[in-house]
Formats: C-alpha cells, structure tokens, sequence
C-alpha cells in the first residue's frame, strides 16, 4: 500500500522515463517485425503491408537449412552439456579431493576469456587433431562453453540439497540407481531444466566461436545471417528474425507458466 | 523387557574420520523388542554408532550383525533396519503418501497392497487425512510423524532414531515421547534412540548406554545410570551431583560401610571392591544429602548455608565447605529451619552415595596436565 502512494506522490514523470527506456530497448525490435511486412524490397521506406516474405521464406528459402543446424547443434550440445554438467556436479558436490577447489575455479576461466581467443584456440586445436570443421567440432566447441554454465547453475541448486534425502531412500531400500532416479534427479530438476535452456540460448546465439569451427557447408543460422547482411539486409532476414521473435514471444510465457504451476507444487 | 533373543551384534567396532578415532573399539548387543538409547555429548559418537548400525557409515574395524548376519559390508538398503533421520529428510518432491510409499515401492508390491498399508501407516501415526499434503506444508510434530510412518512402513527389526525430537518445541516433545514409547510397545519393534537429553533418555528407554568421546561410559537401566554411576562422567550428565575426592580410610572386603576421608571431615559410604588408602570420588545427588544443626554419628562433615532458594516442592541450599567447594543439597521445605550463614552438618544415608574408582585415564590426564600443561 504504502509503495504505490509513493509512486503517486512522485508524479507521472517516473513512469514515463520507465516507458521510454522500455521503447529504446523494444524498438529495434519493433523494427524488425514490421519490416518483415513491407511491401517496399528496398526496406528504406514502409510501403503498405503484405505477407509476400513469409511465403517466400517458407516456400524454398535456403536459411531453413541453417535454422534446422542451428537447432540440431544446440540441442546435441546441450544434452552432452547437460548429462556431462549434471555428472560433473554431483560428483563434486558428493566428494571431496585435493584439486576439488582448483578444478571448480577452473570452471570460470572459459567465461571470462574473450570468445574470440576460445574460437581461435579451438580452430587450432582441432586442425592439430586433424579433425574436419564441420557438425562434429561445432558441438565440440559448442559443449565448452555450454559445460559451465550448466554446471553453474545446476551447482546453486544443489547447494542447498540435503544429503540425508539419499540416505533416506538408500535406508528405504532404494540402491544407488533407485536413489538417483526417484529423489536425486527429481529435486535438481529445476536447476538442471534451467542449465538447459541456457545452455540452449547461448548455443542458438554463437557466433564468434562458431565462425572459427564451422565447414564451408555447414553454416549455423547466425553466422549465415551475419554474412547475408553485410551486403544489405534482406527482406528474408527480417522475415526469420520475425519468426524467431514471434517464438521466444510464445515459448516465455509457456515457460513461465511451467515454472509457476512447478512452484505450485513445490512450494519453496 | 527383552526377552533375550539378541537381534544385532557390534564386535570391536571402531571408527576413524580424518585419522582420529573417533569410535573406541565397542562391543554391544541389542535384544529384540527393548528401547535403547544412546546418549551421550554431542560429538561423543552416538549418531556414529547409529549410522554403522543402519549401513549409512562403514566401520574401519569390526563386525556389524544383524540377526547372527555379518552385515558390515552390506549397503542399507540391503538391510532390514530403517532410519527415523534427525531433521526428517522427508522427500520434498512427493506428497505425504508417496513419501510413506516410498519403500514398499521399493519392494515391488502391488498398488492395492501399498495403498492399505500406507492408509494404516498414517492411521497409525494419526495423520489418516494427510496424504495428499506436501512435506512443506505440514508442522514439525506431523513431519516427525511422517517420518515415522514412513520407516515402520517396511516392517524393520530395527528402527534406528537419530534425535527424532530434537526440533519440536518442549510441549510437543513430551508428547510425542510418551507417543514414541507407547507405539514402540504396542508394536513390539526394537527401537535404537539416539538423544544428548538425559530427561528423555530417561523417560522413555529401557536401556541406557551413556557414550563420551567415543566409549561406551556405562550400559543399564535409567534406574542403575541414575542411582549407580559408575564413573563422574556419567554422574555428572545424568541429572545434578555433587562430587567429591576421597580416600579410603577403613577397607571392607565383603560389601559394607566404608569410612571416607574428605578435606573436610569423615563421612560413610556403602561400597565393595575399594582397598585401603585408595583415591575414590563419591557422588551424592542433592536430593539425598541432608543438613541439620545436630551431627550424626560417622559424620564429621560440616560446612556454612550460603544461599537458599525456596522452589516450591523443594528448598535449594549451597552449603560451602571450609575448602571453599559448594555442596547443593535439596530439602523438604517443612524440615528443620536452616538460614544463611548456619554451621550446618553433613550426612547421608550410606547406602545413597555412590563410590566410584578414579579412572585410571584421569590419573593420567592430570598427570599429562600436570607437566605439559595441557
């Protein structure tokens, strides 16, 4: 009660500041979606509203190739990230050794050092290796960087994981296995799931390091976009980008709805 | 109580963390159907011996037996012994049901089957309307309740309780440990409790083992760890005692009356097996020394009342020593007026004091305090 009185007191000027930092941070956007419905190829000027892009894009596009890698690469990559990460996790959490606590420093030092030198050292790598660019080192790479932030996250959640909740269901005759499948799995679940759709995002979203150990023939979605709009933007980027916003737009809701009917039944 | 049969069996168990034996080499039987309870200091290895017993913790020397079954190196789930855990460790993810299930899922049994003995499981422990609840949204008492239903669910031989009652508050605590001894009778289970308050281990077992830094200090009943402490450690845990150094002035061999010899005077004792000149303590508790202006014959004990507390039922009196040691005696309100500043004698009944052999350890203790200084 008394924060909204504040708010009245201070007049409207606070929330028209708030709006416009939300209009700066949309508008590119904004931009974007409605381009992807000009009748005008050029893009310098609105011209009227058609769906001519959309079909064009569906109908023998040759990014939907790029997207499907795209996808294909960061789904791979993060179920190794994931199943690695959540290994990894346990395994230090239930453990203790002698480099324990250089090992989970070492963990941050890929997030701290610049892409750029990670794409680099890891095109070298792989060429020393011998091995060919293409699907095999872009989810090599992309595990890497993914591994981190999964086991990151995943570590703030067992934090706070009670032990004796395995030693009960051991107790309860439940062996290792058991024990890991109906209390260990399902109580880290939250963080795991989260770990993922970072893990997801960060695949999706690379570039950089994806530009160094990509095949001539196997462009991921982003680098293919990047090369197509440094001549100028095409109308079928505009259309794509589109497509993907409009996707976040509806998968957000979606997630937060799961979350929400998760903390409904996990209230804590 | 017990009627004999020996259910488990520890031999020479012992136990180190981080190269400190922290589990002296222990040997004990528990029989089937008693109340046993360890207690005992924090740290002192009881929850220790508790976890060897359940198979959550490995000895690093000796055998556990269960039912004449070597079982050291068996996991816990391959044992039919449960666990009642000191802060619950109810599964967060399961509702009050599936949480009592959780074992009898474990075993394989059939829906109908898990359902009928879940639904007498809660009934049992009061909770019949519950099932459906989450951990988090039940109180402390129903969690512990819970957790109860949850071990007996899977018909143990043994349940072990690690301070089932250490978090509910004092009112629910008394409860639920007259609750805890009538459920362990009706059922006929052994029960194996672990607690550090001595009201507790007293009010509810039918053997104590009082445990200090990892040895067994004395096995009995409440009645024999209370009227009979075998050693100052276990006189002084268990309820108040005064206790004094002495020595041995008339030798009995037969069991009889010895004559003690204080700082401050002679008094009597009853005690057998103690040799002339030997260093004894002698334990009285407060409620079994009496003062009076009048002395009493094998008595020359005496010493001024400090301070009196009048609480009702009793009088709390300090009577100081010319040594400058406190005595705290208990009186019946309606005895003989003693005010501060009295010279009052000491006596008891010979029969109510406790002499005790100074342990061989604290000579040495004293020794090594004594010229290290430490």
């Amino acid at each position: 009660m008394s924060e909204r009185s504040k708010i009245h007191r201070q007049g409207v000027w606070p929330i028209v500041f708030m709006l416009l930092v939300y209009l700066f941070l949309y508008m590119p956007i904004l931009v974007v979606v409605v381009y992807s419905f000009n009748r005008n190829a050029s893009n310098m000027t609105f011209q009227g509203f058609t769906l001519r892009w959309y079909s064009e894009v569906l109908h023998g596009s040759n990014l939907w190739a790029n997207l499907f890698l795209s996808l294909k690469l960061a789904l791979v990559a993060t179920i190794i990230s994931v199943v690695l990460g959540t290994l990894a996790t346990i395994g230090t959490y239930r453990y203790e050794f002698r480099l324990k606590k250089y090992l989970n420093a070492m963990l941050y030092i890929p997030l701290v050092i610049p892409e750029l030198v990670i794409g680099l050292a890891s095109l070298a790598a792989f060429s020393r290796m011998g091995m060919k660019m293409g699907f095999g080192t872009l989810v090599f790479a992309h595990v890497t960087f993914c591994l981190p932030f999964v086991i990151i996250t995943l570590r703030a959640r067992i934090a706070d994981f009670d032990r004796s909740l395995e030693e009960a269901a051991m107790d309860l005759g439940a062996n290792e296995w058991r024990t890991l499948r109906r209390v260990t799995l399902p109580i880290l679940a939250p963080g795991i799931l989260a770990g993922a759709f970072m893990s997801i995002t960060l695949s999706i979203d690379d570039v950089i390091i994806s530009y160094f150990v990509s095949g001539a023939d196997q462009l991921t979605f982003p680098i293919k976009i990047y090369g197509m709009v440094r001549g100028k933007i095409s109308t079928q980027v505009y259309v794509i980008s589109s497509i993907l916003i409009f996707a976040v737009v509806l998968i957000w809701p979606a997630g937060m709805v799961i979350r929400a009917g998760h903390r409904r039944r996990h209230p804590e | 109580m017990s009627n004999g049969k020996v259910i488990a069996q520890l031999e020479n168990i012992t136990k180190d963390f981080d190269g400190v034996q922290i589990l002296k080499p222990t040997n004990l039987s528990i029989y089937e159907g008693e109340f046993l309870t360890f207690l005992g200091p924090s740290g002192c290895g009881k929850t220790t011996t508790l976890r060897i017993i359940a198979g959550l913790e490995t000895p690093t020397e000796g055998t556990v037996k269960l039912e004449g079954r070597d079982v050291t190196n068996l996991p816990p789930y391959k044992r039919n012994v449960n666990t009642v855990f000191q802060n619950y460790a109810l599964f967060p993810n399961m509702n009050v049901f599936d949480n009592v299930a959780f074992g009898l899922v474990e075993k394989r049994l059939g829906k109908a089957e898990i359902r009928e003995k879940v639904d007498a499981m809660l009934q049992l422990v009061q909770l019949g309307k519950m099932g459906k609840r989450k951990p988090n949204q039940l109180s402390g008492g129903q969690k512990q309740r819970v957790a109860i239903a949850r071990a007996l669910a899977n018909d143990p031989k043994l349940l072990l309780l690690d301070e089932p009652l250490g978090a509910l508050d004092l009112k629910l605590r008394k409860q639920m440990q007259l609750e805890l001894k009538t459920l362990q009778k009706n059922l006929g289970i052994t029960f194996v409790y672990v607690t550090h308050d001595q009201e507790e281990a007293l009010t509810m077992s039918d053997r104590i083992i009082v445990m200090n830094n990892g040895r067994f200090e004395q096995i009995g009943t409440p009645r024999e760890i209370y009227e009979h402490p075998q050693n100052k450690f276990v006189a002084n845990f268990i309820g108040e005692s005064n206790i004094f150094e002495a020595s041995v002035v008339s030798e009995t061999g037969a069991k009889g009356t010895l004559t003690l010899m204080m700082e401050n005077g002679h008094v009597l004792a009853e005690g057998e097996g103690f040799k002339y000149d030997e260093i004894v303590y002698l334990c009285l508790r407060p409620e079994n020394i009496e003062i009076s202006t009048v002395s009493r014959e094998g008595f020359t004990l005496k010493g001024f009342v400090r301070d009196h507390v009048y609480v009702g039922n009793i009088v709390k009196t300090v009577v100081e020593l010319p040594n400058g040691k406190t005595v705290q005696v208990n009186r019946n309100p309606h005895g003989e007026l003693i005010t501060p500043g009295m010279l009052v004698n000491l006596f008891w009944d010979p029969k109510d004091a406790v002499v005790m052999h100074t342990r061989e350890d604290y000579v040495y203790d004293a020794i090594e305090f004594a010229v290290l200084g430490k």
